[in-house]
Order: C-alpha cells, then structure tokens, then sequence
C-alpha cells in the first residue's frame, strides 16, 4: 500500500534543505530526527560527534527537528533557534550550543547562545518570537511522522530506521556494515 | 523497509473490511464515548498495554504531537487500554493530552477481546491499531510487537487513502 522506495526518500537527506555535515554523497547517511530538550538525544548527542570524528569522509550526517512540544515545553523555541542561526550561517554552532546546555533553554539562554555565537541577536529573537521558522520545524516534524519516527532520537541510515540500541558500539557497527557493497 | 501490514503480529485481530464492532466507554468518570457516534469521519482506535510506559515521547505522547495532523485529516483519535478511568485521567493530564483514552476495565478487555487483541496471559491490549472509516467499517488494522511503539506512519497512509477515495454515496 505504501510506495516503499517514495517512503525512503522521505529519510534521506535532500540537499535543497536539510543542514548537513559531510558530502550528500558520501557512502553513509545518517539522518536523526531530535528534539533539544530530551535527554535521550543528548546522550546521542555526544556519541554521533565521536562517530562524525571516526568516519570522516565516509559519513554525512543530517538533522531535523522532531520537537515533542506536549512533553518539553522549551523544545520548539530552541529548534526554531537553531534554524534562526541557520539562517545567519550558525545552524551547527547552535544545534551543538543547545545539546550542551539542555537544562538551560529558555528564551533569554536562546538569546544569550546566540549572543555568544556573535550572531544578530534582535533578529534571531524576533525570527524566534513571530514564528519564522515555525514552518520549516514542523515540516520536519512531518516528514519524521510520515517516515516512521516513533520517538526521539529515531535514526535513520541510508534511510532505512535504525531500531538499535544508539550506543557507540551498536550504532558504529549499524553505520559501517550498512554502507557495505 | 517492510511495511508495516506484512509484519502484523496478531492473527486475530479483526481485518480491513469488517465492521468495526460497536462499542461504550468511559473517558472520564462521567463521560462515555460510543464508536457509532463518530459515523461520518474516520476514527482511529489506538490500542496499548498500559499508561505510564517511562519513555520520551511514548506511542500516546507521540500521537499527541501528531493530533493536528490526524485532525487534519478529519479523524478523531481514541487511546484504549484496560487502565481505569482515574489512571487514565492521571495519566493524560500528566502527559497534556488532547485526546480521550478510554477505559477498557469493566469487563476488563471487553472491547479488546470483541477486536481480537487482548493478551489472555498478562490481561493487557496488544499494542493494536485500527483506523475505521466514516461507514463504520474497518480500514487498516496493524498490531505491533509489544514493545514496539508502531509510529503514526500506517495511520497517516490509511487516513490519507480514505481521503483520496472518492464518496461512494
């Protein structure tokens, strides 16, 4: 009933609008769907910068906001800072920022991050507060629901779910086994 | 990815085409909810083992988030456990839902077992999903593995085909 290959587009990164890291080519693709304020992915959070710093080249990582607003009432503003920054440049420096200080998310933080990030702060505010961004997070959030995100963090490599455990060892092996011919 | 019908984990659970059998239950201590009063727009029957599962963003937490979404798609969307109805009322203000859940408790399982979804071992509901159609009859069913929180993606492709058929009346 469901177009299987149109559904894997949907988890695979699309260079027109996705924030990457690495090349859109490179032989592995990891796409997570993460909400700022949950702690599972900020326990990934520091497992997918080792894994980004052991696979090099052979890697390109993708982000998308799946904010959990019901659950984590600062997660919307922090992804839609993030995607403010984006637009001045600084999506990354931001997204790395809010993981590393998710028990501080509030707004005057969003403000003070993006202080610290020496980017225009009245305008990432603004951006913030009249809801700029709004559509592009929940198109994220969407294209996760439609995907198969069943929670947060939900990976998906070369488009496929990873249902695994995201501890370093699980997922290095999920990454590079999958990528092979 | 297989898709999610041909890894269906129930044999019992009530296929595509039957009519989804009637039912009452309470959502609040003073409020019951009929199936048949939703004749008109489709309905999606979210069955789980039970409140309080400890996850981020768990099956009933999801679908809240995902409400707007089936509300776009004109359906109304119902949790049903065997949970009480003041757990029930305990739970869905801790989690800020905006949808009934609805307690399956007297006789326990009544409904599940009328859908062929109630787990006689532990006398729990599979972790079953069913979208009914605005005629009242079935039009996808799915039943997860128990511990598997299924996403809302079947349900969103089958309120999305409901919406694409043409009305026959």
């Amino acid at each position: 009933m469901s177009n299987l290959a149109a559904k894997s587009q949907l988890t695979l990164p699309n260079a027109k609008r996705d924030h990457l890291q690495g090349k859109i080519d490179a032989p592995i693709v990891l796409v997570e769907y993460g909400d700022y304020e949950c702690p599972y992915c900020g326990e990934a959070y520091p497992i997918i910068k080792a894994i980004q710093e052991r696979l090099g080249d052979r890697l390109c990582f993708a982000f998308r906001n799946f904010p959990l607003v019901n659950s984590h009432p600062h997660a919307q503003h922090a992804a839609e800072a993030a995607e403010a920054a984006g637009a001045q440049g600084k999506f990354w420096e931001m997204h790395d920022l809010l993981y590393e200080n998710q028990d501080a998310l509030a707004d005057e933080d969003l403000a003070e991050y993006a202080s610290a990030l020496e980017l225009d702060v009245p305008r990432l505010v603004g951006e913030v507060l009249a809801g700029t961004h709004t559509g592009r997070v929940r198109e994220d959030f969407l294209s996760g629901a439609r995907g198969g995100v069943n929670g947060t963090p939900t990976l998906f490599i070369n488009g496929l779910r990873y249902a695994g455990r995201p501890d370093a060892t699980s997922l290095f092996a999920a990454l590079t086994e999958r990528s092979a011919p | 990815m297989t898709t999610p019908t041909s890894q269906n984990h129930s044999t019992t659970a009530l296929p595509a085409g039957t009519p989804a059998p009637d039912f009452s239950l309470h959502s609040t201590p003073d409020q019951t909810v009929k199936l048949s009063e939703f004749r008109g727009q489709p309905v999606v029957l979210a069955f789980y083992p039970a409140d309080w599962s400890p996850v981020c963003g768990d099956q009933m937490g999801l679908y809240n988030e995902i409400l707007p979404e089936f509300k776009r798609l004109g359906a109304e969307l119902m949790g049903i456990s065997v949970d009480g109805v003041w757990c029930h009322v305990a739970f869905s203000l801790d989690r800020k839902l905006h949808f009934p859940l609805l307690a399956d408790f007297e006789p326990k399982g009544a409904v599940a077992r009328l859908y062929g979804v109630y787990r006689h071992d532990e006398g729990i509901c599979e972790r079953a999903l069913f979208v009914i159609d605005a005629d009242g009859v079935i039009h996808w069913s799915y039943v997860s593995p128990v511990g598997v929180n299924p996403g809302a993606e079947g349900i969103l492709s089958a309120l999305e085909e409901l919406q694409s058929q043409p009305e026959v009346k």
